[in-house]
C-alpha cells in the first residue's frame, strides 16, 4: 500500500535559506524527482528546480540527496529504509539561483575553452573509414549526459577556488574523447597544461564515483592524459604518437 | 501604469529552440555570416534531442548498396500513408545522408561497418538497415555534437529564457518577446527573421515520452501570429512506452529493441503481431514466424518480421490485445530480446535501455522481457511551411523539426525525425538568413504591444483565489489522454472540446504564489496557454477528419478513405477562433509517381 514520503528539501537563495520538510503521497517505483513534483504539484509551486527528460539522459536533475552527488530521476525511493526522512540539496559547488537549481555557467565557459576538432584529410573517395575498435574509446567519453555531477565533487572546484585555470573532470574526458578521436589531429598539449589544469587532479577518483553514466573519468581519460604529458615534454615521443595512432586508425 | 521593464538584444535571425533543428538552423545561418541568437528553453544540449534512441535514417548504402534516396522517399511516403508533402519527403531523403556525414565531420562517432563505414540498423516501415547509430543514444550523439560545432560559432546563445509571444510589424515578423527562467525579468529580441525549432506538444497527454519542454509552444507562437498549421489531427503514439512502474509510464523503449531482434507477445505467448497485417503492408510482410524468424538472416529471400510494422500499425494492435484482455496486470505487452539475442549483444547494442529497465524497473533485459504499451511521442502536424525554404505563411517566419508539418504525413517513421532536423534545420537556417540579407527597409516593435503582453504574463501573481496550474495542467493531460488518444470518437472529440473550453477558463483565473525568480509555478501557468492551443487544434482536426489513417484511428470511421486521402487540414486562428480549412495534397509529379507503381 502507498506509504507516505517525507522530505526535506533545500528552500533558499543566494541570500540564505534552510531545509523546509514536505510530506506527500508515496507511491511503486518513485524516485526523488516524481516526490519534487508531487510537493509542487500539491505544496510549494514555486519550488524550483531543473529537469527535462526524467530517464537519466539530460543530466539535468542533479542535486545531493542525503549528502550524495547524485540524478533525482534515478534515485528510487525505495533505496532508502521505508520512514527514512531524505534530505534534498543543491549542488554545493555551484553558486545558488534559488532552492534546487545552482548556477553552471562555468561549465558552459570552460566548454568553449577547449580547442575543437581539427579534421584530417578524407579518403580518396571523401569519405572517413574508422575501425569500431577505435571509436570505442572515444564512445565512452561522448555517453556524457553533462550533469556536473563530476564537477561538482571535484575538490579542486568544490573546495578550491580554482576554477580559472583548472576545466575539471568534464572537460578533462571531452579532451581526451578529441584526443583518442582517430580523425583528429590537433595538439592539445598546450592546452591542457596550461589552461585545462590537468596537473592539480590528483587523482582521487570522487569524479568517476559519482559518474551517473559509469564513465572511467579518471582511469581512461585523466590518467593517460597525465601520462601523456609526461610523454609530451618529449616532441619526438608526440610525433610518433600521433603517427602510429593515425596508423592504427585507418588501415 | 509604470512602463514594464525588458532588456532588448537584436539579431538578424533568431532561432528559438536548441535541439537538433535549431542547432543546426543557428549553424547553417551563422555560415551565412548574418548575426544569430539562439533561444533555449533549458540549458543549452538538455533539449528533447537528447533522448533520442534509435538512430538517422539516411540511405547511404552502407550495409545494403540497393538502398538509395528512391527507396527511402517510398518509404516514407507508405509510411506516412500518401498524406506527406512528397517535396519535403524527397528533400528528406536526398540530402540526409550529406547531413549524416557533415555530422561526422563535425566530430560524431558513429558505430561502424566492417569496412569501417557507419553501421546502418533495421528499423520500423524502413525496406533496408538505413538508421545511423551510436547503440541507444544517437540523439545524445547528435546534440553534443552540434552543441560543441555550434559553441565556436559565431551565435549567441540565450539559455533558460522562454518565448512567449512574436512580435510583428505589419505582415512581417520582427521579434519576439519572453521572460528568462533564471530571474523572471523580461527581454525582448528584435529580428528580422525568426526560426521555430521548439519540437512538438506531448505535454498535452499524461502518458507520454516528452519531457515538459514540449508545450506546444512554436505551434502556438506561429498560429497566434497568423501562420497555419497542417494536420493537426496526427498524433504518434509509440507503440513501446515503458508501462510499470507508473512513476516511469511513457518512458520511451527505443524501436532499436525491435530492429535488432526483439518480439511482442501478448500474456499467452503468442506473437500477436501476425494477427495485425494490413493489406497495405501484406506483400512486404512474414506472415509466418518461420519466415520472420529466417528474415533475421537472411533478408534477401524473406520479407520482414510484423512486430516492425509502421508505429501507428503496431502501437494499435497493442491496444486491441490489451483491450481484448490479452495484456499484462500493468496494461502492457511483452517486449521480448532475451531468447533471440545474447546478454552481450543486448548491451552493446542497447545498453541505456538496459540501463534504463535495470535502475528503473528493477527487470534484467537480458534475462526478462520488457513489459511495453503505447505512450504520447510525436504530433505530425505543425506549421504549415515551404518544402524548399521551410518559409510560414507568415513573413520572415520559418519552422524546422517537429515544430514543421508536412514531411511525415499521417504517421512518422522511427529515424525519420533526426533526419528532419538536419535536413530541414538547415534549410531553415539557409532561407532565414538569405531572407535577411533581400529584406529592405527597416522593422519597428510596437512598444504599446510588448508592454501589454508582459502585463498578461503578470496576471497569475496578481490574482487572488485562483486555481493552482498544476492541477488545470493534470486535467488537461487527462482529458486529452481519455478523450483524443490513440482510438478517437465523435462523442468523445465532441466531450473533449466542451472541456478545452471549461479549462481554457480555469487557466485564465489561474493564480501562482512566489517571486518571479525560478518559479515553475509561474513557468507551468504560463505554459498552460500553448497546451490549450494545440489540444484544441489536435482535437478541432480530429473531430473533422471522418476516416482512419496514420495517427489518427476513428472508431466510428473505422476506414481508410480515399476522398481524405487528397486534403490536409489547415488550421488557422481567426479572431479568438480556430478555424479549419481542407487543402488540397501538392501533386507529386509523374517519375516520382511511377516509384508506388512498381511492384517490388
Amino acid at each position: 500500500m502507498a506509504t507516505n514520503f517525507t522530505m526535506q528539501v533545500f528552500r533558499g537563495d543566494a541570500g540564505g535559506g534552510d531545509f523546509k520538510e514536505y510530506t506527500v503521497e508515496g507511491g511503486e517505483g518513485m524516485v526523488v524527482l516524481d516526490v519534487v513534483h508531487r510537493i509542487q504539484a500539491t505544496h510549494a509551486p514555486d519550488l524550483a528546480c531543473r529537469w527535462n527528460c526524467k530517464a537519466g539522459k539530460c543530466g539535468s536533475c542533479s542535486a545531493e540527496i542525503n549528502g550524495k552527488p547524485r540524478l533525482m530521476c534515478m534515485t528510487r525511493m525505495d533505496i532508502f529504509e521505508p520512514g527514512e526522512v531524505v534530505t534534498v540539496a543543491p549542488m554545493r559547488t555551484f553558486p545558488i539561483i534559488r532552492d534546487l537549481v545552482t548556477d553552471v555557467s562555468y561549465n558552459y565557459e570552460k566548454a568553449k575553452q577547449v580547442p575543437p576538432l581539427r579534421l584530417k584529410p578524407a579518403d580518396p573517395d571523401g569519405r572517413y573509414r574508422m575501425m569500431q575498435e577505435d571509436v570505442e574509446r572515444g564512445q565512452e567519453f561522448h555517453k556524457c549526459i553533462e550533469c556536473f555531477l563530476c564537477q561538482n565533487v571535484c575538490h579542486v572546484i568544490r573546495d578550491h577556488d580554482w576554477k580559472k585555470r583548472f576545466s575539471g573532470p568534464r572537460f578533462f574526458i571531452k579532451i581526451a574523447g578529441l584526443e583518442m578521436h582517430p580523425l583528429d589531429t590537433r595538439d592539445r598539449t598546450e592546452f591542457v597544461r596550461e589552461h585545462a589544469g590537468v596537473g592539480l587532479c590528483n587523482i582521487t577518483k570522487c569524479c568517476t564515483e559519482v559518474c551517473p553514466e559509469h564513465i572511467h573519468i579518471t582511469d581512461n581519460g585523466i590518467i593517460p592524459m597525465k601520462e601523456r604529458m609526461a610523454d609530451n615534454l618529449d616532441p619526438v615521443v608526440w610525433l610518433l604518437r600521433k603517427l602510429r595512432g593515425r596508423k592504427k586508425a585507418a588501415p | 501604469m509604470a512602463t514594464v521593464d525588458y532588456e532588448t538584444h537584436e539579431h538578424d535571425v533568431l532561432v528559438i529552440g536548441a535541439g537538433g533543428a535549431g542547432l543546426r538552423a543557428a549553424i547553417e545561418a551563422a555560415a551565412q555570416g548574418v548575426s544569430v541568437g539562439l533561444v533555449c528553453k533549458s540549458l543549452l544540449g538538455k533539449a528533447h534531442t537528447v533522448m533520442a534512441e534509435g538512430g538517422i535514417a539516411a540511405a547511404m548504402g552502407n550495409v545494403w548498396p540497393e538502398d538509395n534516396w528512391q527507396v527511402h522517399f517510398r518509404d516514407t511516403m507508405r509510411g506516412g500513408k500518401m498524406l506527406n508533402n512528397w517535396r519535403m519527403a524527397q528533400l528528406h531523403a536526398q540530402e540526409s545522408p550529406e547531413r549524416v556525414l557533415e555530422l561526422e565531420r563535425y566530430g560524431a562517432l558513429f558505430d561502424r561497418t566492417k569496412d569501417g563505414l557507419i553501421s546502418q540498423r533495421d528499423f520500423g516501415g524502413h525496406r533496408y538497415a538505413r538508421l545511423a547509430h551510436v547503440g541507444d543514444r544517437t540523439g545524445l550523439e547528435m546534440i553534443r555534437t552540434l552543441q560543441y560545432h555550434a559553441i565556436h560559432q559565431a551565435i549567441e546563445v540565450y539559455m533558460e529564457c522562454k518565448i512567449e509571444r512574436l512580435l510583428k510589424d505589419g505582415d512581417r515578423v520582427c521579434g519576439a518577446f519572453g521572460y528568462w527562467r533564471n530571474t523572471g525579468k523580461f527581454v525582448l529580441f528584435k529580428a528580422k527573421a525568426i526560426v521555430l525549432a521548439t519540437g512538438g506538444i506531448g505535454k498535452a497527454w499524461k502518458y507520454t515520452s516528452n519531457s515538459w519542454e514540449y508545450s506546444g509552444d512554436g505551434h502556438s507562437l506561429a498560429l497566434w501570429a497568423g501562420a497555419e498549421l497542417i494536420d493537426m489531427e496526427f498524433v504518434q503514439f509509440h507503440p513501446t512506452g515503458m508501462v510499470w512502474p507508473p512513476s516511469v509510464r511513457g518512458i520511451l523503449v527505443t524501436e532499436g529493441v525491435r530492429g535488432d531482434g526483439g518480439t511482442l507477445k501478448n500474456t499467452a505467448g503468442e506473437r500477436f503481431m501476425f494477427n495485425y497485417i494490413p493489406e497495405f503492408f501484406k506483400s512486404e510482410t512474414a506472415d509466418s514466424q518461420e519466415e520472420a524468424d529466417r528474415w533475421y538472416q537472411d533478408k534477401k529471400n524473406n520479407r520482414r518480421t510484423p512486430d516492425l510494422l509502421p508505429r501507428d500499425e503496431v502501437a494499435r494492435a497493442i491496444n486491441s490485445e490489451v483491450k481484448a484482455g490479452r495484456g499484462t496486470v500493468h496494461g502492457g505487452v511483452f517486449l521480448d530480446i532475451c531468447t533471440r539475442r545474447d546478454a552481450d549483444y543486448i548491451r552493446k547494442r542497447l545498453p541505456s535501455m538496459y540501463h534504463q529497465f535495470k535502475e528503473l524497473a528493477g527487470v534484467d533485459i537480458t534475462k526478462e522481457p520488457m513489459e511495453v504499451g503505447p505512450t504520447m511521442h510525436y504530433v505530425m502536424g505543425g506549421v504549415r511551411v515551404d518544402a524548399d525554404s521551410t518559409a510560414a505563411t507568415v513573413p520572415g517566419l520559418f519552422a524546422a523539426g517537429e515544430v514543421a508539418g508536412g514531411l511525415h504525413g499521417s504517421n512518422r517513421l522511427g529515424g525519420n525525425s533526426l533526419g528532419d532536423l538536419l535536413v530541414f534545420g538547415r534549410r531553415a537556417g539557409l532561407h532565414a538568413a538569405l531572407y535577411c540579407k533581400n529584406l529592405g527597409g527597416r522593422l519597428t516593435v510596437d512598444a504599446g504591444q510588448v508592454e501589454s503582453i508582459a502585463k498578461t504574463l503578470l496576471e497569475p501573481f496578481t490574482r487572488s483565489g485562483g486555481e493552482n496550474p498544476y492541477t488545470i495542467q493534470a486535467d488537461l493531460q487527462d482529458t486529452m489522454h481519455n478523450l483524443v488518444g490513440i482510438i478517437r470518437v465523435e462523442a468523445e472529440l465532441k466531450e473533449a472540446l466542451q472541456k478545452l473550453e471549461v479549462l481554457k477558463q480555469r487557466a485564465a483565473r489561474v493564480h501562482v504564489p512566489g517571486g518571479r525568480v525560478y518559479n515553475p509555478g509561474w513557468h507551468v501557468a504560463l505554459d498552460l496557454a500553448s497546451l490549450l492551443t494545440v489540444s484544441q487544434c489536435c482535437a478541432l482536426a480530429a473531430l473533422e477528419r471522418k476516416e482512419s489513417r496514420g495517427g489518427h484511428t476513428r472508431e466510428d470511421h473505422p476506414y481508410t478513405d480515399d476522398t481524405w486521402g487528397t486534403v490536409n487540414l489547415v488550421s488557422r486562428r481567426h479572431e479568438d477562433r480556430i478555424e479549419l480549412r481542407r487543402e488540397p495534397l501538392p501533386q507529386m509529379p509523374p517519375e516520382l509517381k511511377a516509384l508506388f507503381q512498381e511492384r517490388k
